[in-house]
């Protein structure tokens, strides 16, 4: 079983209140060597024993439980990943977040800071290759310099040379000079508009994802009038946070589906239609009393304000969406769930499944192996895209809502074999796996 | 009769100076400055030795080298290829395709009379 971060924590909170374990044990009416197992994280605790505890503890439930650790420590492993040779006690990362929080988050706001240089340094030092105007610039005073050092080259070796040959070769010097002169400081220019387009420091899909979140995936202009004008108009808001030509014609792809997608199914009447049992939400069966495809409805679930769920008594929806090269198009990620920032996603996602089984909706809990091993309630679909012509294959792709559960391992005792998923297998823990392209950094594997 | 060079170039100045110096060395020189019909001009003037830019009006020089490579007259012709980026992956290009010799500019007089007899020689 994987070590749990959420033992720890009770520990620490137990000992900070300078309480005795076999109280704590009374208090929440178990035994003292099971709280023993749960605090050195040999057992997993959840539910209403976690709820006791803290309410023993005096404490949120919130503030023992991990979920919202599991983006930390994702962050953290990938950090010990890439710098192997540091030997980061990778099967103390969960004491050390329970321990230093505040230590922990600047390692990792440090780690996304280094991969945002790094991909900074990629761009600049590609800058030759991929920016026209300034491999231009640089052309252009290239071809003036070759010009100029072969006249002056001419003057200089060649003493008998005719009065006529010196006046021109010197005209030619003095034009090319101008024209050097004219030339460096468009290059300089060149240069430092570049420097300030690549001041962002991230990618372009990182930048509308950052602009999404900032919005929960849920854009109220486009709910009132979800209309073209009405992208142009969040697009104009958005400003400075697109700042790239590539990241605003994402977010304006993005935003024309949603209005589409809005236009399509109103929030009211798709917040009607939605049970108030978690179990009981089916994007299909919705899609179809709505008569949209499944996608359409999970692409409309995914994008339901956060507290019109809650009211309904459902945990927050993420969505992840691919294309047939299993590249991901759409990614909303939850916190218990990271979806993989750069690199391929795990093969045993029931996202990649549904692909070989174009139309058939698949409904599957599965459970995110190492981590938190949070359960998760999972809906894909395969469907075509874009204009069906005759005779030619459509194009696939598959969506995939993930939704928080929980199972009750004395009622349901067929929870323990549910399939287990990772994120991205460099991280992922899971031993013996069928899927697994690389290996992975996680001690379990032993 | 000499040897003769054809330069196809578009910078005028550079034209001119390498004109200058191939004549003093003895070479009979032409120019062309586009690369639409720098292959025609290769045809119709049957030069011992080209010296192609590839940074072309029109066209690219590894286009023109391809065309050339493919004829069955120019196919074997010494062709020096200039280029103001000394990249790696220009050179395997250049080198893949067929020039004889490659030069980055900006590059010395002595240079380019070295490489053009020895082109010639080989």
């Amino acid at each position: 079983m994987a070590r749990t971060l959420t033992g720890t924590r009770i520990r620490d909170r137990r000992t900070m209140r300078g309480m005795r374990q076999a109280d704590l044990a009374r208090l929440s009416g178990i035994s003292a060597s099971y709280l023993n197992l749960i605090e050195h994280n040999k057992r997993r605790i959840g539910g209403s024993l976690l709820l006791s505890i803290a309410a023993a503890l005096d404490v949120e439930p919130s503030a023992l439980s991990e979920g919202a650790e599991a983006a930390l420590l994702a962050t953290l492993r990938q950090a010990a990943a890439d710098r192997a040779e540091a030997g980061a006690e990778l099967t103390q990362v969960e004491e050390f977040v329970g321990r230093f929080p505040g230590w922990a988050q600047l390692l990792a706001a440090q780690q996304r800071r280094l991969g945002a240089l790094e991909q900074a340094v990629e761009a600049l030092t590609d800058r030759l290759a991929h920016d026209p105007h300034l491999a231009a610039s640089m052309h252009e005073v290239l071809s003036t310099v070759t010009a100029i050092h072969a006249s002056a080259e001419i003057l200089v070796a060649e003493t008998r040379i005719e009065p006529e040959w010196r006046e021109r070769f010197h005209r030619n010097i003095a034009e090319d000079s101008a024209r050097l002169a004219e030339g460096a400081r468009r290059l300089v220019d060149e240069i430092e508009a570049g420097g300030q387009r690549d001041a962002t420091l991230s990618s372009p899909q990182d930048e509308v994802e950052a602009f999404l979140s900032d919005h929960d995936f849920h854009i109220p202009l486009l709910e009132e009038t979800p209309t073209p004008d009405a992208v142009e108009g969040v697009l104009a808001q958005a400003g400075g946070r697109l700042s790239t030509a590539s990241a605003r014609l994402i977010a304006r792809r993005f935003l024309d589906l949603y209005a589409l997608d809005a236009r399509a199914l109103p929030l009211d009447t798709v917040a009607q239609a939605i049970p108030e049992a978690p179990a009981r939400l089916d994007p299909a069966q919705l899609a179809t009393r709505f008569g949209v495809d499944p996608g359409r409805m999970m692409r409309r679930l995914a994008t339901l304000p956060g507290a019109v769920l809650a009211d309904l008594g459902q945990p927050p929806l993420g969505l992840v969406a691919c294309d047939a090269s299993g590249t991901l198009t759409f990614r909303k990620p939850l916190a218990p769930f990271p979806l993989p920032r750069v690199g391929a996603a795990c093969p045993l996602w029931p996202l990649f499944q549904a692909l070989s089984r174009p139309m058939m909706p698949l409904r599957q809990v599965i459970r995110l192996a190492g981590r938190s091993e949070g359960v998760f309630l999972t809906h894909a679909i395969a469907q075509p895209y874009g204009p069906q012509v005759p005779n030619r294959d459509p194009m696939f792709e598959a969506h995939m809502l993930i939704q928080p559960t929980t199972v009750d391992p004395a009622q349901d005792p067929a929870s323990d074999d549910l399939p287990r998923v990772g994120v991205t297998c460099r991280i992922c823990p899971k031993a013996g796996c069928r899927g697994r392209r690389e290996p992975s950094i996680m001690a379990e594997a032993l | 009769m000499g040897k003769s060079v054809l330069v196809i170039e578009d910078e005028p100045n550079i034209i001119e100076a390498i004109s200058f110096i191939l004549s003093r060395d003895g070479w009979h020189v032409a120019t062309h400055s586009n690369g639409i019909d720098a292959v025609e001009a290769v045809r119709a003037r049957r030069p011992d030795l080209v010296i192609l830019d590839v940074m072309l009006p029109g066209r690219s020089g590894y286009d023109i080298l391809r065309e050339l490579r493919a004829g069955p007259e120019t196919g074997g012709l010494p062709v020096l290829m200039l280029t103001a980026r000394g990249q790696p992956k220009d050179r395997a290009m250049a080198e893949q395709i067929g020039a004889s010799r490659f030069m980055t500019k900006p590059f010395s007089n002595a240079e380019v009379l070295e490489a053009v007899n020895d082109l010639i020689r080989a």
